[in-house]
């Protein structure tokens, strides 16, 4: 190991350190093992902090159509998106079956190629076939609704970040807050602002998707080369031109690529929003759950994963020729023309074209009903394979979660809740002052006190040893994989469909029959959240062990090492960082799932979060355990990556499709 | 358990008022201006008058709900003319409707004494419109096998010689009670302690949740006691056996801490709000009219649970087959 260098020396065991963290172990487990009971901060259901949100709650109930805040700002808002919402829709349902899939596909020809073009149209055509033609529009209007405005402000406050030190140091920690802010936790208070139906939807989506497009802008704008910067001002070029002339033109791969990540967000989120009475494929998703049919919320899961693969190849394909036509730009740049103008110049044929076909297909069906005759569902099928396995694999899936449960998830969580608070606390601050630096550390306890003034201790332990065994068995499973798909290209084909499905169907598909399998249990989240997760694990595991110089494997090949040998000793040391970052972002992906455990069973600030969604009389809970919940994520991401080193890599990450 | 056939169109209930909605939009933006230059500035919309003729029906998530909701909102829309919008909602953010304007109707109302506290005797913005026929039952409840094969179970006295029976991962040492949504009426913490019974309450979390797991414990032969109630359409499919706790009588449950009593039955009952039952017309009249059975919603859930009919569907074989029953509620004029 010592043979080749790891790339940070700041997390690099130094001897001694080893020693030093045995002893600060020994003398943590001495504390628990002469204090355990004390100075616990058991669960009030009557905290003060609940009190106070949920007396802000009544305030805002009273004066909804009095303060001027609400009328002239609030109202203003909720009205505007309305009238936003309201006209995608009827643009979008105004096309008629026929037209949308035209505009789309030609679309998706111009920005991306004649082969998108044709799985676009194909991948349309399947929201009818499926029988969820209105509801996939209705989920469409307002996913491009959020972006749209996502965009509008995103981008300027992405410029505003990349210029600006000082605006880049208030932004990011608002970012990561939204970032980890569970979805569910907005809805709250997005109601209590906004009332019900769409523009509450819409301005959820927004606040959830908002955050790739400024930092992914931001990160494009500032990866410009100052030479080049340089050269325009010297030139004679002011601020203005030099932002909208060179820059704008050179980060247009990361601006698309921003948008990707925008639509992908937005459409994972307008679809929980259907419990705030947003329409479209949500609604079907949540009507199937009251049923009890998985089969039925398959379809409509089905009909996202299209649509989110579909949307995806389109703007992903559009950033990698925004590539292209970028070194094309750049000449016509140098040359001092306008930028990219010129590179689309020769498209205005197939734009001409594709708008043609819009118009044609719109006439032929201005709002025509999708033909009944053609049809096709999974429901039959999903629910007698589902079926069959709830009533077959549950002896196995039973036993197991019994063993996991007793063998590391009661005992962990026993440690948690019955330690005195302030051994929890002086664990955190050893563990940070040694993996991630003072200021992490600091960072982390403060968090932990803020959960205690929230008057969620208790609770807090309780997820927070359901999040630990969730994120540990995560990256298990992610590294395994991750290192498989590495390893061989056929296993990297197999998997890719299956985890952009894993990352892109709504967990509430999948819910059921897990909680047929592992009973409404704390497992029965550990579980959604591992499949929820592990995508993103063995993406940035794959990439990190492909990165993996070849010299470097080559050297070590020649020097005779057997392939176990490869990877133990060169190819995951190196990939470290890698590692690192995938086990970071794996903890994020629990914790956004944290909430929808609560839905199955496994209690603790996760149905507190659902319980003050439901109840009036807890939205106060509800609310402190949504802001424990971004504690928690603050705690355990400085922890584990330490301040700074995550931002400019894990706006890359979270891309459906590697 | 399953239902292979169930509908794919479920979801296009809400079609029907897609194009209602764009105009209603543009009603909206209307009166947005003209509040705008009454009193310069945008209220929440939520309490101004609604174009005439549309009924905004709160759906709660539950199906025997949904089968008096279809029913009424075919009755209206057909026989009445009315435009209905139906907005799925949970049932303590469907009364905050009453207050913002959102909601004109709640059609399946369990107890909830304190939300009628706040909304019908505090804020008034809402009444009672007489019961909906329906009686609602909540209790404890075991799948049959295990009534069968313990028969002395399904008395509450016993539970606590069970206790072992219905350990599970999430309940240590004591035996599990299964509840359900965290909006659901319920006393249950409570009574495990007033009654000292061996259990932990255990929060499922979502109806869904509660009746997989009494699907399961069907199928699979495994214990389980369960906060569940009825009408509920998963007794057409599955026997589940009621355990009697201390008979309800009057005031014993009158202190959320204190109870030590079963649930009493329930009258349900339908709320309006206060303008719907002043403006609401002759759709008013029909939602006060209306009344009809267990077996009448039974059969309309049933439809629309395993049956493969969507919900609009299901009504309307309801109506075409029981036109005596419904034919009273619709108003005389």
């Amino acid at each position: 190991m010592t043979a080749i260098p790891a790339p940070s020396s700041r997390i690099a065991w130094r001897p001694g350190r080893g020693t030093l963290f045995a002893a600060f172990v020994v003398l943590l487990i001495a504390g628990y093992a002469l204090l355990r009971g004390r100075a616990t901060l058991p669960h009030d259901g009557d905290a003060g902090a609940f009190r106070v949100f949920t007396g802000l709650r009544d305030w805002v109930d009273d004066n909804r159509d009095v303060n001027p805040v609400f009328l002239f700002v609030v109202n203003y808002l909720r009205f505007g998106v309305s009238l936003l919402v309201g006209g995608v829709q009827s643009l979008l349902t105004g096309l008629g079956w026929v037209g949308l899939t035209a505009v789309a596909g030609a679309l998706a020809g111009v920005l991306a190629g004649w082969r998108i073009a044709v799985l676009t149209g194909a991948g349309f055509l399947s929201f009818g076939v499926l029988g969820l033609w209105e509801e996939s529009v209705d989920t469409l209007s307002l996913t491009l609704s959020a972006v749209l405005l996502a965009v509008l402000i995103g981008l300027p406050l992405g410029v505003l970040s990349a210029r600006s030190d000082a605006v880049r140091a208030v932004l990011d920690p608002v970012l990561d807050v939204m970032q980890i802010m569970p979805a569910f936790a907005y809805l709250a208070p997005m109601t209590l602002l906004f009332l019900i139906g769409e523009p509450a939807s819409v301005l959820a989506t927004l606040i959830y998707a908002i955050p790739p497009a400024i930092r992914i802008s931001a990160l494009g704008l500032r990866g410009v080369s100052a030479t080049t910067v340089e050269a325009a001002t010297s030139i004679g070029a002011t601020r203005w031109q030099v932002l909208r002339g060179v820059q704008l033109p050179m980060a247009r791969r990361a601006i698309v690529l921003a948008v990707n990540q925008t639509i992908m967000m937005a459409l994972s989120m307008v679809v929980v929003t259907a419990l705030i009475d947003a329409p479209g494929l949500g609604q079907v998703i949540i009507r199937a759950l009251e049923r009890v049919n998985v089969g039925l919320a398959f379809d409509a899961g089905v009909a996202i994963v299209v649509m989110a693969i579909v949307l995806d190849r389109i703007t992903s394909r559009a950033a990698d020729r925004a590539d292209t036509t970028h070194h094309q730009a750049r000449r016509v740049a140098d040359q001092g023309g306008a930028a990219w103008r010129g590179a689309l110049g020769g498209r205005r044929l197939s734009w001409a074209l594709a708008a043609l076909t819009a118009l044609a297909g719109a006439l032929v069906n201005g709002g025509g009903e999708f033909p009944e005759a053609v049809r096709w569902s999974f429901a039959p099928a999903v629910n007698d394979v589902v079926g069959w396995i709830e009533l077959h694999l549950y002896p196995v899936t039973d036993a197991i979660k019994n063993v996991l449960t007793a063998g590391v998830l009661n005992p962990l969580q026993q440690v948690l809740t019955e330690s005195p608070f302030w051994l929890v606390m002086a664990a955190v601050l050893g563990v940070g002052l040694m993996v991630s630096g003072v200021r992490a550390a600091l960072v982390a306890v403060g968090a932990l006190t803020g959960i205690a003034l929230l008057g969620l201790w208790q609770h807090a332990m309780e997820t927070l040893a359901t999040v630990l065994l969730a994120t540990v068995l995560t990256l298990l499973a992610g590294v395994a994989l991750g290192v498989w798909t590495a390893r061989s290209d056929l296993a990297g084909r197999v998997l890719r469909p299956v985890l952009d499905a894993a990352q892109t169907m709504p967990s509430f598909v999948y819910l059921l029959p897990a909680v047929a399998l592992f009973g409404a249990s704390r497992f029965t989240a550990i579980a959604a959240s591992v499949i929820y997760a592990v995508p993103p694990v063995v993406r940035l595991v794959e990439r990190g062990i492909r990165d993996v110089p070849d010299t470097v494997v080559e050297a070590a090949a020649s020097a005779g090492s057997t392939p176990a040998q490869l990877l133990r000793k060169v190819q995951l040391p190196v990939a470290r960082p890698a590692l690192l970052l995938a086990a970071n972002q794996g903890i994020v992906m629990v914790l956004a799932m944290v909430v929808v455990g609560g839905l199955v069973g496994a209690g603790a600030l996760g149905y507190d979060v659902v319980a003050g969604f439901a109840q009036r009389s807890d939205f106060g809970k509800g609310f402190a355990a949504g802001l424990a919940i971004v504690l928690l994520g603050v705690l355990l991401d400085r922890l584990t990556q330490g301040a700074g080193r995550r931002r400019d890599t894990a706006v890359t990450t979270v891309t459906p499709t590697a | 358990m399953r239902q292979p056939e169930a509908s794919r169109s479920e979801g296009t209930r809400s079609v029907t008022s897609r194009s209602e909605r764009g105009r209603s939009a543009a009603a909206a933006a209307v009166v947005a201006v003209l509040t705008l230059t009454a009193c310069g500035g945008v209220t929440s919309g939520a309490g101004d008058e609604k174009a005439k003729g549309t009924v905004n029906i709160a759906i709660n998530a539950w199906v025997g709900y949904e089968a008096n909701a279809a029913v009424i909102t075919h009755l209206l829309e057909e026989e009445l003319g009315y435009t209905v919008e139906e907005k799925s909602l949970k049932e303590e953010v469907a009364w905050q409707g009453f207050e913002t304007g959102e909601v004109d109707v709640i059609v399946e109302n369990w107890g909830h004494d304190d939300l009628k506290k706040t909304y019908i005797d505090e804020k008034k913005v809402a009444v009672t419109v007489g019961p909906t026929g329906n009686q609602g039952v909540i209790g404890w409840y075991v799948p049959q096998w295990m009534a069968d094969k313990y028969p002395d179970i399904t008395d509450g006295a016993n539970l606590n010689r069970y206790a072992d029976l219905f350990k599970t991962s999430e309940s240590g040492d004591k035996g599990q009670l299964l509840d359900g949504d965290p909006s659901f009426v319920t006393n249950d913490e409570a009574l495990v302690t007033n009654l000292n019974l061996n259990y932990k309450v255990v929060y499922s979390g979502s109806e869904a949740a509660l009746i997989k797991a009494a699907q399961q414990a069907t199928a699979q032969q495994k214990p389980l006691l369960f906060y569940f109630y009825e009408p509920q359409w998963l007794f057409s499919q599955e026997k589940y056996v009621r355990v009697k706790l201390p008979a309800w009588t009057e005031g014993c449950d009158a202190d959320p801490a204190k109870v030590n009593c079963d649930y009493p039955d329930y009258v349900l009952d339908k709320i309006a709000s206060k303008k719907f039952q002043d403006t609401g017309g002759d759709a008013y009249t029909l939602v006060k009219n209306f009344s009809w059975t267990n077996e009448d919603q039974n059969l309309v859930a049933d439809y629309i649970t395993n049956q493969g009919m969507s919900a609009d569907d299901a009504a309307a074989k309801w109506v075409k087959e029981h036109e005596s029953t419904w034919k009273p509620w619709i108003p005389a004029s």
